[in-house]
């Protein structure tokens, strides 16, 4: 798909932020709707390039492979983890129904 | 007892202070805590200090030397950046989503100096999880300039830098992913550090950009800024992409002297468009590098105007990706909500994260989603790989880069909120270090007529800190010299 010869299709903030797990009132899609259009406007540059046989970079110093010994090592201590916890209940995180 | 000012004291010189005990920890401690009760209000530097418990530390580094403890930075205080853990003290990363969350464990830096005596007592405003250019997305407020109050102090890391040049710190931690550390400590007048990708870990560091991130000092001088790299480099277990590479003893890079060297100018770094007196101090610096025995070459980075392009989409990305913890559920602002786990995340998140955060989250989402992803992200990466590769070619030809750290001088308050794009732009200096994970340095080199400093940078090639600590190091010295 190339990017730098098509217009920019309107993004769809409400569908991204939804897949984001993002609540955007009215107000802020339109914001978003704008500045978002304006930046992805000014990314999109990067279409002009010849990429044609260009490996990706996804590290700057790329490492292969770290492995460690698989010996076990003690986790954080529970009580300090559940203390930082919105809610908790038996040891555990309280959270709304998952399931009905 | 002799009066110190404190504020203006180096690592270096605290260490000697306190080894020969010229002044006990609890001292400086004292007079850096009473800077920061009088100066911070005006400031906002600082989010966080305990007062009580940092005179302890100090106590307890005061009573170890007694006992023939020694440690590089024993009893030495340190302003951190409020994005890395610290075991007992909290980490909000400028953001209403952290607030009341208490750190659990000791980022490795943060252990390694510690292990080395350091002490930890302050925490400083940033962009909301390090996202911006100004440090005026924190949930915190804005964090000004010390040296002009209707200025920022830059970002993400400005208040480390704020701290450091407003003489509350003898030095901080900061982090950069596009310019964070060397962009703040540009526009405040201090001296910044960003080490090579993989020479710091990051453990405990809050993620924004996982491939792009690195913790790096904040100091009053590079041998201040090689002394805590020192410290805090190697490879860590706890980071698989720290490199298993040996850490050289960084103060012997701390010669004065640049003979021999090949120091190279970037042509797309010298550009129209740029602020006058920015242009005016970075060429009387690479005019003093001349005179101090360097050579000057002319290079190019012909891929650096898609740098920022660049940047903003795999940033954006990774961050999408790092920030979906950030959801209610373990720790931290959880909405309340009368309805489902989905619903809770999406006010969670709505409420919990400021603008900026959520801009990007939602940009990074965007270039990550179906139909998108080939056209944004892979190509983005594509491109890093051309970036990458211009600045091997560039290192092949010359030791170090020297160039601008921005465009301007630090932003009035208030002159990017409205134009994010813009804020972007003035990243262009600084995303490309991150982008081929070299590592990079400012140290400042002049004022503008108003008074506000100027950054130079010292690109080095990845590993090679002892590069930008020479020229950084040789280039301060005659600076202080000649009384610039």
């Amino acid at each position: 798909m190339s990017v730098a010869n098509a217009t920019t299709p309107e993004i769809n903030v409400a569908y991204v932020a939804n897949l984001a797990r993002l609540e955007l009132d009215a107000a802020s899609c339109a914001l978003f709707q704008r500045q978002i259009g304006t930046i992805v406007d000014y990314v999109r540059q990067i279409g002009e390039l010849d990429l044609e046989g260009i490996e990706p970079t996804s590290h700057g110093q790329p490492v292969y492979n770290v492995f460690r010994e698989d010996v076990e090592r003690t986790g954080l201590d529970h009580a300090r983890v559940l203390a930082n916890a919105p809610a908790q209940l038996n040891d555990e995180f309280k959270v709304p129904r998952i399931v009905e | 007892m002799m009066q110190f000012e404190f504020g203006k004291l180096t690592v270096q010189q605290a260490v000697s202070g306190l080894r020969c005990g010229a002044f006990s920890s609890v001292a400086l401690t004292r007079a850096l805590l009473d800077a920061m009760a009088a100066r911070n209000g005006a400031v906002n530097a600082f989010v966080w200090v305990d007062e009580a418990d940092a005179l302890q530390q100090a106590a307890a580094a005061d009573a170890a030397r007694k006992t023939g403890h020694t440690g590089a930075l024993l009893g030495v205080p340190l302003a951190i950046k409020d994005v890395l853990n610290v075991d007992g003290q909290p980490c909000t990363c400028g953001s209403k989503i952290l607030k009341g969350y208490t750190s659990l464990y000791d980022a490795t830096a943060i252990a390694r100096l510690r292990a080395a005596g350091a002490l930890f007592v302050g925490r400083t405003n940033m962009d909301e999880f390090a996202m911006g250019s100004t440090t005026e997305n924190s949930a915190y407020g804005p964090t000004r300039n010390p040296v002009s109050p209707a200025h920022v102090a830059g970002g993400s890391s400005g208040g480390s830098a704020a701290a450091v040049a407003g003489g509350m710190a003898l030095a901080a931690l900061g982090s950069d992913t596009g310019g964070s550390i060397r962009q703040p400590a540009s526009f405040c007048g201090c001296v910044g550090l960003k080490p090579s990708y993989g020479r710091v870990s990051r453990y405990g560091l809050v993620a924004y950009a996982s491939s792009l991130d690195q913790i790096g000092p904040i100091t009053h001088t590079v041998a201040d800024a090689a002394l805590l790299l020192g410290v805090m480099a190697g490879r860590d277990p706890m980071d698989a992409t720290t490199l298993d590479r040996p850490v050289p003893d960084y103060g012997a890079a701390l010669t004065g002297d640049l003979k021999g060297m090949r120091l190279g100018l970037p042509r797309e770094y010298f550009v129209e468009g740029m602020h006058p007196e920015v242009t005016t101090a970075v060429q009387g610096a690479i005019a003093r590098c001349c005179e101090l025995g360097a050579e000057i070459v002319e290079v190019s980075l012909p891929h650096t105007k898609y740098a920022v392009a660049t940047y903003y989409i795999l940033a954006a990305a990774e961050a999408s990706a790092n920030l979906a913890r950030f959801d209610g559920v373990r720790y931290g602002f959880r909405a309340a909500v009368d309805g489902s786990p989905i619903e809770m995340y999406m006010q969670t998140r709505a409420q919990g994260f400021g603008r900026e955060v959520q801009r990007r989250i939602i940009l990074g989402t965007y270039v990550l989603s179906s139909g998108y992803y080939d056209a944004y992200y892979l190509r983005a990466q594509k491109v890093r790989t051309l970036i990458r590769r211009d600045f091997d070619e560039a290192f092949s030809r010359c030791d170090a880069l020297l160039t601008p750290v921005a465009p301007t001088p630090a932003y009035r308050l208030g002159e990017t909120m409205d134009d994010p794009l813009h804020m972007y732009l003035g990243d262009i200096f600084t995303v490309t270090a991150n982008l081929a994970g070299i590592c990079g340095l400012s140290v400042p080199c002049g004022k503008t007529a108003a008074g506000l400093p100027v950054g130079l940078q010292v690109l080095g090639p990845a590993f090679g800190e002892e590069r930008v600590i020479r020229v950084g190091n040789a280039y301060e010295r005659d600076r202080d010299r000649s009384g610039l």
